[in-house]
C-alpha cells in the first residue's frame, strides 16, 4: 500500500426544521473533530487544512481544534467539486511531505442560513463568473445555478432525446436510498414517478424535485499517506487515484463549442489512467448530485455510458441498491441533504469499509466519487479499501 | 420611465463600450484583427491567436434559439413579479452566442432552433438590452 488514505470521517446531523442551532464554524468544527477522533488523532497533529471555498479559514480551523502546529492550508476554488479536488492535493501534500495529516472539513447552513435565493442579490462575486454574470447574466434572470444547468439539459434532451421521466428515475433513486438513510432529511418521505412529475417547474426541465436540498449539515475528513495509516485503528481507504479539471471557458456557459465538455470530460480519463482501471471495474458511483441531469451528464463523462446515453442509463433500476452501477447510497444532496459533497466522500469510506448494514453494495472495493461545481468545474477521485 | 427594478449591467470596461453600442441599437462584438474570430463575451486577447487587437464589428443581429429555460421560481428577489420568464441562449450566425430573452414568443412556445432577430430595450436612460424577436416567413 502506497497511496495516501482516508483514516477518518465525521458528520453532523442533518436538518432542515428547525435549523442546526448551531454557527456555520461549529456545526464544521463539530463534523472535523470527530473526523480526527475517530482516526485515534489528537488535533495537535492536524497540520494541514483544506477548507471548503469562502466557508471558512485555515485560521480559525486551527485556532478552536488546537491545530498548534499548521503547516499547509489551502482552499481549491472549484464549488461542489472542491472538496474531491481537496482530496487530490491533500493526497499529494501528505505523499510529498507538505503535512501529515490533512483536514478536509465542509458545512453551512444552508436551511437556517442564507438560502440560496438572498445570496447573489446580496454578492455578485459570489457567483462564478463574477463580472461576466453581473454583465451578461443577471439583467435577463439568469441568476442561480438550476437556471444555468437547465440550459444544458434543454440541450440535451434536444440533441439526444432525453426525457423528464428519465431525471425522474434519478431523482427516485436517491429518494429510495434516502429510506435506508436515518440521518437523511428525506428519510420517510418516499417519492413517486407522478409525484415528481407533479412538482413544480422550477427552470424547465428542472422541477422542484430535480434540486438538490437546502439543509444545515456539516462532514469532514482526514487524509493521511498510507505509512501513518497503518498505525491508526480505523481501516484505511485509499486514494488510488483523483484529478480535476475546467471547462472552457470555465468563468461562461453559454460559448463553449461542446457545451457537455466539463472539467470532468478532463478529470476522469485521467484519474482512470493513473490507476490503470476503467469504468466498468466500478462497484459504485457518489456523483454529485446539485440536480438530475447533472448526475445524468457525469454519468456520461466519466464513461459509465457513451455521450447521449444517460437517459436510458439511468432507467430500470440501474443506478438503484441492487443495480449495475448504485448511485449515491445516502441519498446524495437530492435526498440526504447539501453537505457540499463532502457526504459524498463519507459514504464512500462507509461503503469501502463495509459498515453500511441494508445499504452496504455487496463486495464494494472499488468507488468512483465526483464533484461538480460553478459553471462545471469537476473532480474525481477512484477510492478503495 | 418608472422606476426599473431588475439588476443592470455595470458600464465598466468592455462593458460599457458593449452596452454602449446597444444604446446607439448596434449588437456589436470583439472581432480578432489578427485572425478575424468573433468573440462573445468581451475579452482581453484573442484566446486563438494570441492578438491584442481586435475590432467592435457589427453583427447581422440575425441568429436561432440554441437551447432555454422558463424559469417558474424567480430564484433572486428582484424577478419575482416576473415569472414565468424565459431565458434563452442565442446562437448568432457570426457563431458566438448570446444569453438574452425572446421578446415576443410567449415561454410555452419557444423552441430550440427558432429564428431571432436582435432588437433592444431601453430599461433605462442610460442602458438599453440586447433582445430578441422571433423571425416569421
Amino acid at each position: 500500500m502506497k497511496e495516501a488514505c482516508i483514516v477518518g470521517i465525521g458528520q453532523t446531523d442533518y436538518c432542515r426544521k428547525p435549523g442546526s442551532g448551531m454557527s456555520q464554524l461549529a456545526l464544521q468544527l463539530q463534523a472535523a473533530s470527530r473526523a480526527i477522533g475517530e482516526a485515534g488523532l489528537k488535533p495537535g497533529e492536524i497540520d494541514g487544512i483544506m477548507p471548503f471555498p469562502n466557508l471558512g479559514r485555515a485560521e480559525e480551523f486551527a485556532a478552536n481544534l488546537g491545530c498548534e502546529n499548521l503547516r499547509y492550508a489551502a482552499t481549491i476554488h472549484m464549488g461542489g467539486a472542491a472538496p474531491v479536488a481537496s482530496l487530490q492535493a491533500a493526497a499529494a501534500a501528505v505523499n510529498s511531505g507538505m503535512a501529515n495529516y490533512v483536514l478536509l472539513p465542509a458545512g453551512w447552513n444552508g436551511y437556517s442560513g442564507a438560502r440560496v435565493r438572498q445570496t447573489v442579490s446580496q454578492d455578485v462575486s459570489s457567483i462564478p463568473g463574477g463580472e461576466i454574470a453581473r454583465d451578461y447574466y443577471l439583467p435577463f434572470g439568469f441568476t442561480a445555478p438550476p437556471q444555468w444547468y437547465s440550459v444544458l439539459a434543454r440541450r440535451h434532451m434536444h440533441e439526444f432525446g432525453t426525457r423528464s421521466e428519465q431525471l425522474g428515475a434519478i431523482a427516485l433513486a436517491m429518494r429510495k436510498h434516502a429510506q435506508l438513510n436515518s440521518n437523511a432529511v428525506m428519510h420517510g418521505k418516499p417519492m413517486t414517478m407522478d409525484g415528481y412529475l407533479a412538482s413544480p417547474m422550477l427552470a424547465d426541465p428542472y422541477r422542484f424535485f430535480d434540486c438538490c436540498l437546502e439543509t444545515d449539515g456539516g462532514a469532514a475528513v482526514v487524509v493521511t499517506s498510507a505509512e501513518r495509516a497503518r498505525d491508526l485503528e480505523t481501516r484505511p481507504v485509499r486514494i488510488l487515484a483523483a484529478a480535476s479539471g475546467q471547462p472552457y471557458p470555465a468563468d461562461e456557459i453559454t460559448n463553449r463549442r461542446d457545451i457537455f465538455r466539463t472539467g470532468l470530460t478532463i478529470a476522469a480519463p485521467e484519474a482512470f489512467g493513473k490507476a490503470g482501471l476503467k469504468p466498468s471495474d466500478v462497484d459504485f458511483a457518489m456523483i454529485y448530485d446539485c440536480f438530475t441531469f447533472e448526475v445524468l451528464q457525469q454519468l456520461e463523462e466519466v464513461g459509465f455510458c457513451e455521450r447521449g446515453e444517460g437517459g436510458s442509463f439511468v432507467e430500470g433500476g440501474r443506478i438503484e441498491l441492487g443495480g449495475e452501477l448504485p448511485v449515491n447510497t445516502h441519498g446524495g444532496l437530492l435526498s440526504e441533504a447539501h453537505v457540499l459533497g463532502m457526504s459524498h466522500i463519507v459514504e464512500a469510506v462507509r461503503q469501502l469499509r463495509g459498515e453500511l448494514g441494508e445499504r452496504q453494495v455487496k463486495d464494494a472495493e472499488l468507488g468512483v466519487v465526483t464533484g461538480w461545481g460553478d459553471f462545471g468545474d469537476g473532480s474525481i477521485a477512484l477510492l478503495a479499501r | 420611465m418608472t422606476e426599473y427594478s431588475l439588476p443592470l449591467p455595470v458600464l465598466e470596461g468592455h462593458s460599457a463600450d458593449f452596452y454602449g453600442f446597444c444604446k446607439e441599437g448596434e449588437l456589436r462584438f470583439q472581432r480578432c484583427d489578427g485572425c478575424g474570430a468573433w468573440r462573445h463575451v468581451p475579452r482581453e486577447l484573442c484566446a486563438e491567436c494570441g492578438s491584442w487587437e481586435w475590432t467592435w464589428t457589427l453583427s447581422s443581429g440575425k441568429g436561432e434559439v440554441f437551447t432555454y429555460t422558463v424559469v417558474g421560481r424567480a430564484l433572486h428577489p428582484a424577478f419575482d413579479d416576473s415569472v414565468p420568464y424565459a431565458v434563452s441562449v442565442v446562437e448568432m450566425e457570426e457563431g458566438v452566442r448570446v444569453l438574452s430573452r425572446v421578446a415576443d414568443v410567449e415561454p410555452g412556445e419557444l423552441e430550440i432552433g427558432m429564428p431571432v432577430q436582435v432588437d433592444f430595450e431601453a430599461v433605462t436612460d442610460e442602458i438599453s438590452l440586447p433582445i430578441f424577436r422571433r423571425v416569421t416567413g
